[in-house]
């Protein structure tokens, strides 16, 4: 039904391009000099069409489903929903929909049944109402466009206008994702702070997410204090950067400085390989190569090494990082001015004097925003650390030991079963939120030093 | 001190005497950088080669499967023609394969139930649709080639060790003895695995493919394409061409580049929060996880984008104002069809990335288990990585190659896209 809105909308939108074409070459054969070329006449109906139906018809599409449901809720017999709370009510609205959708199980009240016929009805309703307005509005507007051809007006300018407009709308979409996040996230956290308070969250050293499933479970209290899993994302952190910093400083110095011209034409696409496996790649790699080694090699010299180490997932999320830090160690070595290279050669400094004195302290604040920014991809980063670290939250620092991270907890606590309403699931949102601020945090100030020393040689 | 000037006794040492004796300390100071610097370009070599080397090496298994070939006498009595789709077909399946077995009691339901284990739990439904689309079989003897349950393709593939110690062991001597009776029978064949691309989910390994999850991909990518393409494009071209320098830009393009870093578990927190939770749009659908990669490729593609109109040089642009165009007919009509190539190659490897994405989609639910594949991006689909995902996941052992075998895949067409990308960027790229 509504895939037809957009057949009509095209339909529409070549409609308004021919008339507009024809009567603007009409007024060109009639010997006028236009002002626009015919073809700009066209586009002018075309876009003047296009837009505004397009977006009336996915914001009736986004908005037809909550309405046609709150519609069908209000046609409830009176008092059916009386002393629900919202979760109840939610679930009564999904048996009316999925009955509506034909899914019949059991023998659901009568009342359901005709909430559910009213539901179909509405829904069938509202689509065709779309089809209607859709018509009447494209109509309406190859008419105004039309009225305006003549010889004068000033048709480019206007699809001009119009295509600038759509272009800014583009640059905004980076401004609405942005919002959408945060008001995401500031939301659900908002919720999750009214059931679990700030300080448990942010400085208890416990995290046990359970919920009871009845009243008078025991231990049915959950723990919320997030400290353990920072502490645990922390720790593996720490071993991807004990991978990752030296061997890709190392590989950057090499290549920047010592290597062949070969050996550079090959190890940089490997480089980028490497960079560029998926992130569920390197999960099941740690998992079906790393973690079998460390624990038989630990267990081998008398260790206790439990099955998902945090130096396995940390080691593996180190390699990820080689190739991140080692193209942005390089890329800070290359901007350093040829000027000083060349000095410090010219005083009788050797290859490696230059690289280690000279090269090298003055890319610093570029490595060190490198590595920042290889930090807070290595706080964010979830496949990996979800199949090969563990899921009980601990405070150590054995890296032989199993820890979680954030990321695990926001992707165990939302899979599966997702309602809005309880704390298990906002404390995902919670989650979400320190790590969007933290990385943010990390991010902004990478950024910064990196620009920042860019200013300095440009 | 003293000491120092008592070495050098009778003629002063010239500096480039100071510096020869330096130099040797000094080289091998030079060569260990290197040394490190080889070490460390070699250990990301090695870490590349194992990773791959294991994938392949467990994963290559997978892309054949054991199948057994059987002359099934399709009984009327089993099978009645009045009752299709129903029947014994599992009846007729198991006394095709036990007339080869002597040691089977064909009234004993345990023992016949287990010696039928060697068949995959499919090869019913393979009967069963062979003869609903044709019941003039009944009452004939068709020939049927049907997987092996997995463990016993497991054995084929000498996964499983005949030599473990019988108890230890997934397979009983008398089970192993069977396999060798239709093997010996020459009843055994190990083709290709078809079925691993052209099957969609299962629960078991045998009849597990990857075609919902490839098409479920295909739905999210061609998504994520249709909006951050133009998004991107039209960004790119407003920031780079005609933008003013003010604040709003400026915070426009921050917003971009911590965009591109922002974790990509958060934006999976974005779409279940936004697209599912207010406007309540499907769970584990193409179009929703098609709508948050978009909005995660999209900085990729700004950025490429603007380099490449970047690279456009300005006597292109001062040629077409000379002769009288407008901004936007310099832009549209002549700079951005020569940045083309340059922007393609990066919504390309923005595309790439958005291939291999799996965190956000498993919040969405795109890990469900799902056996067949999507007709529309509405529907609930798995993705490639996502499947990929859950076959990890999955304790039976057949799986653990299927993985691998998946990854293959996934990897065969990351480097494909790549190899266009960079032939796009070699052939059709100008150097001004």
């Amino acid at each position: 039904m509504t895939s037809f809105a957009f057949v009509i909308l095209a339909v529409a939108a070549v409609l308004g391009y021919s008339l507009n074409w024809q009567a603007a070459a009409a007024i060109r054969s009639g010997g006028a000099r236009l002002h626009s070329l015919t073809g700009y006449h066209g586009s002018y109906a075309l876009l003047m069409v296009l837009v505004p139906v397009f977006v009336v018809i996915l914001l009736w599409i986004a908005l037809q489903g909550s309405v046609v449901s709150m519609l069908t809720m209000r046609g409830l017999p009176a008092g059916t929903t009386d002393g629900l709370d919202d979760g109840a009510v939610q679930l009564i609205l999904a048996e009316i929909r999925s009955l509506a959708a034909g899914r019949v199980f059991g023998t659901p009240e009568p009342w359901k049944l005709k909430a559910a016929e009213n539901y179909v009805t509405l829904d069938r309703t509202f689509s065709i109402l779309l089809l209607v307005v859709v018509v009447l509005l494209s109509a309406a507007l190859i008419w105004v466009s039309r009225r305006r051809v003549s010889a004068a007006f000033r048709a480019r300018q206007g699809v001009e206008r119009i295509v600038s407009g759509l272009m800014i709308f583009c640059s905004l979409v980076a401004i609405f994702t942005t919002v959408g996040i945060i008001a995401s996230l500031v939301f659900e956290t908002s919720k999750f702070l009214s059931m679990v308070p700030l300080t448990e969250f942010l400085f208890g050293t416990n995290w046990e997410p359970q919920i009871p499933i009845r009243a008078d479970q025991v231990a049915a209290v959950g723990a919320f204090g997030w400290v353990p899993v920072f502490m645990g994302t922390m720790l593996i952190t720490v071993v991807a950067l004990v991978v990752a910093v030296p061997v890709g400083l190392m590989s950057a110095i090499y290549l920047n400085e010592f290597a062949p011209r070969a050996v550079r034409a090959v190890a940089k696409p490997v480089l980028e390989v490497l960079a560029g496996v998926p992130t569920v790649v390197y999960g099941f790699f740690a998992v079906l190569v790393v973690a079998p080694f460390i624990r038989t090699w630990g267990q081998a010299i008398g260790l206790d090494v439990s099955p998902n180490t945090a130096l396995a997932a940390g080691g593996v999320m180190g390699i990820m990082l080689i190739p991140f830090i080692s193209s942005f160690a390089d890329d800070a070595l290359s901007a350093v001015p040829r000027s000083l290279r060349d000095g410090a050669l010219a005083l009788g400094a050797t290859r490696a004097e230059t690289m280690l004195n000279v090269l090298f302290p003055a890319a610093i604040p570029g490595i060190v925003g490198g590595v920042l920014l290889a930090v807070s991809r290595a706080i964010g980063e979830t496949m990996i650390v979800v199949m090969a670290a563990g899921l009980m939250a601990k405070m150590t620092f054995n890296p032989l030991d199993s820890v979680t991270t954030v990321t695990v907890q926001i992707v165990t606590l939302l899979i599966g079963d997702t309602s809005f309403d309880n704390p298990k699931t906002l404390a995902a949102f919670a989650l979400g939120m320190m790590l969007f601020l933290v990385t943010l945090v990390i991010n902004v100030f990478a950024l910064r030093i990196v620009r920042k020393y860019r200013e300095i040689y440009d | 001190m003293t000491d120092i000037s008592a070495n050098h006794t009778g003629l002063q040492g010239t500096s480039s005497d100071v510096v020869a004796a330096g130099l040797p300390r000094r080289n091998r100071k030079q060569s260990l950088v290197k040394t490190f610097g080889i070490l460390a370009i070699g250990f990301a070599f090695l870490m590349l080669f194992i990773l791959v080397g294991s994938l392949v090496l467990t994963g290559y298994k997978a892309f054949t499967q054991t199948h057994v070939t059987l002359d099934v006498f399709i009984d009327p009595e089993a099978v009645p023609a009045d009752k299709l789709p129903r029947g014994g077909f599992n009846d007729v399946l198991a006394s095709a394969l036990i007339s080869h077995f002597s040691d089977v009691d064909m009234t004993s339901r345990t023992e016949v139930r287990a010696a039928t284990k060697i068949l995959s739990n499919g090869a019913q439904f393979a009967l069963r649709d062979q003869v609903v689309a044709n019941p003039g079989l009944i009452g004939q003897t068709v020939t049927l080639t049907v997987p092996v349950s997995d463990t016993y393709d497991q054995l084929n593939k000498d996964l499983i060790d005949r030599d473990t110690p019988e108890q230890n062991r997934l397979l009983s001597n008398a089970e192993i003895a069977r396999f060798d009776i239709l093997k010996d029978a020459g009843m055994i064949t190990k083709p290709l695995n078809t079925g691993l691309i052209t099957n969609a989910d299962s629960r078991f390994p045998e009849l597990a493919g990857l075609r919902g999850a490839l098409v479920g991909s295909f739905w999210a990518l061609l998504v994520c394409f249709v909006i951050s393409f133009p998004l991107g494009i039209g960004s790119a071209i407003y920031l780079e061409e005609f933008a003013p320098k003010n604040k709003i830009s400026d915070f426009i393009e921050v917003n971009i580049n911590n965009l591109a870093a922002v974790p990509s578990v958060v934006f999976g927190l974005l779409a279940l929060a936004v697209f599912i939770g207010w406007f309540g749009m499907p769970r584990s659908a193409p179009i929703v996880g098609g709508m948050t990669l978009a909005l995660m490729t999209m900085p990729t593609i700004i950025i490429a984008t603007r380099a490449a109109l970047k690279a456009v040089p300005p006597s292109i642009r001062e040629a077409a104002m000379g002769v009288g165009a407008s901004q936007q007919q310099v832009v549209f009509h002549h700079v951005l069809p020569l940045a083309m190539p340059g922007i393609l190659t990066g919504t390309i490897i923005g595309l790439a990335q958005a291939l291999g994405e799996t965190a956000p989609l498993l919040l969405i639910g795109m890990n469900a288990f799902i056996t067949s594949a999507p007709d529309s991006p509405f529907q609930a689909a798995t993705a490639l990585p996502t499947q990929i995902f859950i076959w990890a996941d999955s304790p039976e052992r057949g799986f653990v190659s299927r993985t691998s075998a998946a990854i293959l895949v996934l990897l065969a067409f990351l480097i494909t896209m790549n190899a266009i990308a960079i032939f796009l960027r070699n052939k059709f790229e100008r150097k001004w």
